[in-house]
């Protein structure tokens, strides 16, 4: 399995808790739009994955990532 | 010719939600005008006396009378306004000294007097943090903050709201060798809840990052000197800088940052919301002066609004209204309601009652929480706010929250 797709995995997993309308998910699945996360929501979804991963994600980051494809990438490249 | 496509459309559900509420025969929360202002705690509302409950004016120096005296003697002496910069022709006699003032009431070498508190946040956050710094700041911090780091390109790193662990964690995770800024606040002004700063100061030097405490709701009252939450915690001299404002406890309005770094003058010339605007009339920079060192001896008035606000929340509290802390940890109460409806009707049956308080709602609120917010002075008497209570209880009932 490369890298990607162990932290596709992984990501996806983080995401099902707050996925209460159990939307099937795919790397085009936006968090606003598709999965209608508030900011609450937001926020404890990313302090989730940081913890996971032992990361940081900058809003500055957050505010470029608008769907789970995106959000593996980042996930990737602060993992190096 | 093409249309114009109208750039205030995007304000379209915000017009809706407000035309919603008040066609239901709500006032406009956002629409207040005080048509007289008797004392700091109370005024001429809409034709009604009304008692002053969210106005921040925590030790009630608006009508201290040498506060008056001073801004009425700089008026005549410096006339009505500077017409300039700070760097340039808008700096006299009366902002060095109110530049002392602060020196003293602080008891730090440096002391910068900026046009508002919004301007201070702006001006010192934007010139310490550019695009490769790190600013890791509380989530529920303040718009000006946000805005500071916005205005620098720094890189924001937020945490949940005073959780001192989630703030090691961040600071454990950034590169050791990146400019660090951990931006904190004394008192959070949406719930009047107090940041654990001893814990969060000593963490931050931990990992090397410099602090800056935001004590706008704090000075003048928190702290034995009214120094603020970080005096209260014994951590004043381990922060790099402290910011404030002077439209709270002092009274007026400006926005000051305090600081003992050895460079820390430089901001002057770097900082581009203290150069490019109009600096203080010479009249607002006498008030804060005579203010700041009224304030400095006011231990009684400190104690006494303590009583007010501990009297207000156990009131509150056993009325059976649901509030934003435990105890009270400050001079604000926030009385937490269901939704903008609820807290509409409770707003204006309360204000037909005579009381003004602060409607508060998301965005400036965490958690997308409407507040009604109440903020004590220390010149409210023992009588106002029992008639405060009386009026939350027949308010409360009124509405069907209680």
């Amino acid at each position: 399995m490369s890298s990607n797709e162990a932290t596709a995995d992984k990501v996806k997993a983080l995401i099902e808790p707050f996925n209460k309308k159990g939307i099937t998910l795919s790397n085009d699945t936006t968090f606003a739009g598709d999965l209608e996360w508030d900011s609450l929501t937001v926020m404890d979804f990313v302090a989730e994955v940081e913890d996971d991963f032992d990361i940081v994600i900058t809003m500055n980051m957050q505010a470029e990532i608008e769907n789970v494809g995106q959000l593996i990438e980042a996930v990737d490249s602060l993992n190096g | 010719m093409a249309e114009n496509r109208d750039l205030l459309s995007k304000f379209d559900p915000l017009i809706q939600e407000r035309e919603a509420l008040l066609s239901t025969g709500v006032m406009d929360p956002y629409a207040i005008v005080m048509d007289e202002v008797k004392s700091p705690t109370e005024a001429i509302c809409n034709g009604r006396e009304t008692i002053l409950l969210g106005t921040y004016n925590y030790m009630g120096m608006t009508f201290d009378d040498d506060v008056l005296q001073a801004g009425k003697d700089a008026l005549d002496n410096f006339g009505a306004g500077t017409t300039g910069s700070r760097v340039l022709n808008g700096t006299y006699q009366g902002h060095k000294e109110c530049e002392d003032a602060l020196k003293e009431f602080y008891a730090m070498d440096h002391a910068i007097v900026f046009s508002t508190g919004y301007l201070a946040n702006l001006g010192i956050i934007s010139a310490l943090a550019d695009k490769d710094d790190f600013i890791i700041l509380d989530i529920d911090s303040h718009a000006s903050i946000y805005d500071g780091c916005a205005m620098g390109n720094a890189q924001i790193v937020a945490f949940k709201h005073n959780d001192v662990e989630a703030l090691e964690k961040r600071l454990r995770r950034l590169p050791e060798e990146a400019g660090k800024l951990v931006i904190l606040e004394g008192v959070y002004s949406m719930m009047g809840d107090i940041a654990p700063l001893r814990e969060m100061v000593a963490i931050c030097k931990k990992y090397g990052a410099m602090t800056l405490v935001d004590e706008a709701h704090s000075m003048g009252f928190i702290g034995e000197n009214g120094r603020g939450v970080c005096e209260e915690a014994g951590v004043i001299d381990d922060v790099d800088f402290i910011i404030g404002t002077f439209s709270k406890s002092v009274g007026t309005v400006g926005g000051f940052c305090v600081s003992n770094h050895p460079k820390f003058e430089i901001m002057r010339l770097v900082s581009r919301p203290y150069i490019f605007t109009a600096s203080l009339p010479p009249s607002v920079v006498a008030t804060a002066a005579t203010s700041i060192r009224k304030l400095m001896h006011s231990g009684n008035k400190r104690a006494h609004l303590w009583e007010n606000s501990k009297t207000l929340h156990k009131g509150l509290r056993d009325l059976g209204f649901n509030l934003g802390t435990p105890e009270a940890q400050s001079g604000i109460i926030a009385v937490i309601v269901e939704d903008m409806m609820q807290g509409a009707m409770l707003w204006q049956a309360l204000l037909k009652n005579g009381l003004y308080v602060n409607l508060a709602r998301p965005p400036a609120t965490p958690h997308g929480m409407t507040l009604l917010r109440c903020s004590l002075c220390a010149e409210h008497t023992v009588g106002q706010v029992q008639k405060i209570l009386n009026m939350f209880e027949a308010a409360g009932k009124e509405v069907g929250i209680i």
